[in-house]
């Protein structure tokens, strides 16, 4: 259908333009007034889970992530604390923006394991966090679910991110949305950030 | 006794002083109810030693911003033009209110004191006439920027302005017919008396037609969006492009002086001014027959207050009005002033003198 066809034809009514303004105005006045009396409500204590406006104040409320959310990157430990990673170079080799770079190591002791990173860097600067070195690891061993989306540097340098760093980190369950046993969200709630 | 240089100066001060802190706050107005209007929350950052004040300090960051910006000037530009025109635009924008009337009169010992700046006889003329002005501190901005985008900014401002202007001096002459003098004062105190002894005989019940034709053109001369083709900031920026500074600045606070300006006209002419229903300079006067006495200085509190109360009203109009209206493309502004408004104002005009003459 075409998109001029949906509506018809302008009626004089609508031509005269005076009541489609009042209409618009009536609508905004709405909006304002319903949102006013929810702020002073609030501002007096009076109803105050009922929120006037859908702004998240950011620093000091932050917003639960989606567990699908692809956040920044960390790498997973075996049992002993060594890394999961196996150097093969899979995630280095499907990364679109060329910002993985892994030096692999080879290991003598184990017959299991063949090759162990020496150095594992990522230049945040570079990544388009399309999540493509999650799904090419065969080994579980890069994870994209810290939670930390606040990335950022005052020097290029600073944006890369090492080995050691990156095995640190751990999956901020604080920041993600709670669920119940049958997938259903249990609590979306904004999150009240201590500030420093 | 007449008034001396100093209640006149009192006055002046009085009423720059009121004039100037409603463009202030109109700053804060306009990103709070545009914020609260979308249910958003609005700028609230601004804070001295953590206090906030629901971003009432923006106004304040904003001034301390423009006047610490380096105030540029392009290398072509007509410098004593460009330096002066912001000035003249906001001047023109100020000297308007010398005629309103913020009260009647008040007695001060036996000094009568007309709450007025300047009891011009012929005060709806001199709004015409500054009105007519303030497109030239627009057009000597834009041309004196020697930058084209700012001066098919100038051109679409003097375009605009001058069609407006017909229409604006046209929708009010059935007001004018009516009140049958032109002295703002005078008009106000004819809104005062009572229609079938009941109604107060305010300039809207009389020109309903004419307060519309007259709404509309005054938003357009505040050149704010939906009538915003001077400023374009989607597609040229407008007249004070090569500005920075506290030379937009001034800009920026003519747009919110005249809207605080219309909103005054529109009150004097079609709302009647200072007046409260049903209150004369004694007192209360119910059209049921009870009486209630006030002295003349509760009297003048109150008309001071509704005056006051009435310009906040139509300054909240405008405001939403601004941020609900799409903006007109520059040659439906046109068509709008030359094609609807002025006729309707000329038909307006003669059913007006039809209707007082059946009436007399």
């Amino acid at each position: 259908m075409n998109v001029h066809d949906k509506y018809g034809p302008l009626t004089f009514w609508e031509k005269c333009y005076l009541a489609p303004i009042m209409g618009g105005l009536w609508l905004t006045s709405e909006h304002f007034f319903r949102n006013l009396g929810r702020h002073i409500l609030r501002a007096v204590g009076i109803k105050s889970r009922i929120m006037g406006a859908v702004t998240i104040q950011y620093p000091e409320f932050l917003r639960p992530l989606f567990p699908r959310l692809r956040t920044m990157h960390r790498l997973t430990q075996r049992e002993d604390g060594t890394p999961r990673c196996v150097a093969c170079m899979m995630c280095e080799t499907i990364c679109p923006a060329k910002c993985i770079y892994i030096i692999a190591d080879e290991k003598l002791e184990n017959s299991q394991i063949e090759k162990v990173p020496e150095s594992f860097d990522i230049d945040l600067g570079l990544c388009i966090f399309c999540g493509y070195c999650v799904e090419a690891c065969p080994e579980d061993a890069i994870r994209m679910d810290t939670g930390i989306l606040e990335l950022s540097n005052l020097s290029r340098n600073g944006m890369m991110l090492d080995m050691r760093t990156m095995l640190a980190l751990q999956p901020n369950q604080d920041r993600y949305v709670k669920y119940d046993q049958n997938g259903d969200i249990v609590s979306s709630e904004y999150i009240k950030q201590p500030l420093d | 006794m007449t008034e001396g240089v100093g209640t006149i100066l009192a006055k002046l001060a009085f009423v720059l002083v009121f004039v100037l802190n409603f463009g202030a706050v109109l700053t804060w107005v306009e990103r709070k109810q545009s914020a609260v209007m979308q249910d958003r929350i609005g700028a609230n950052r601004a804070s001295i030693f953590g206090v906030r004040l629901l971003g009432l300090l923006h106004a304040l960051a904003d001034a301390v911003k423009m006047f610490t910006k380096e105030s540029f000037t392009p290398d072509n530009a007509e410098k004593g033009l460009f330096k002066i025109a912001p000035a003249i635009s906001v001047f023109f924008a100020l000297v308007g209110f010398a005629v309103i009337p913020f009260g009647d009169k008040l007695l001060l010992g036996d000094t009568v004191i007309n709450l007025q700046i300047a009891p011009l006889n012929v005060g709806v003329l001199y709004l015409f006439a500054v009105a007519g002005m303030a497109v030239y501190g627009v057009v000597l901005g834009a041309w004196a920027s020697r930058n084209n985008y700012a001066l098919l900014g100038g051109l679409r401002a003097s375009a605009q302005m001058i069609s407006y202007e017909v229409a604006l001096g046209v929708s009010i002459f059935g007001c004018i017919m009516i009140y049958q003098t032109v002295d703002l004062q005078e008009i106000v105190r004819w809104q005062g008396h009572l229609l079938g002894g009941w109604l107060p005989a305010w300039g809207v019940l009389l020109q309903p037609v004419g307060f519309i034709l007259f709404l509309t053109v005054g938003i357009a001369e505040t050149k704010r969006i939906p009538f915003d083709a001077p400023e374009g900031e989607s597609e040229i920026i407008g007249y004070f492009l090569e500005y920075s500074g506290m030379g937009f600045g001034m800009y920026f606070l003519t747009d919110f002086i005249e809207t605080v300006m219309v909103s005054a006209i529109t009150v004097t002419l079609f709302f009647g001014g200072w007046q409260v229903p049903y209150l004369m300079a004694d007192g209360f006067h119910f059209p049921w027959g009870s009486t209630a006495a006030l002295s003349n200085w509760a009297v003048t509190l109150l008309q001071f207050i509704s005056f006051t109360l009435k310009v906040m009203f139509f300054l909240w109009l405008q405001m939403t009005i601004r941020w609900t209206l799409p903006r007109f493309r520059y040659d439906q502004i046109m068509r709008l002033g030359w094609k609807y408004l002025l006729p309707i104002s000329l038909v307006n005009i003669l059913l007006t003198g039809f209707i007082i003459l059946l009436v007399k």
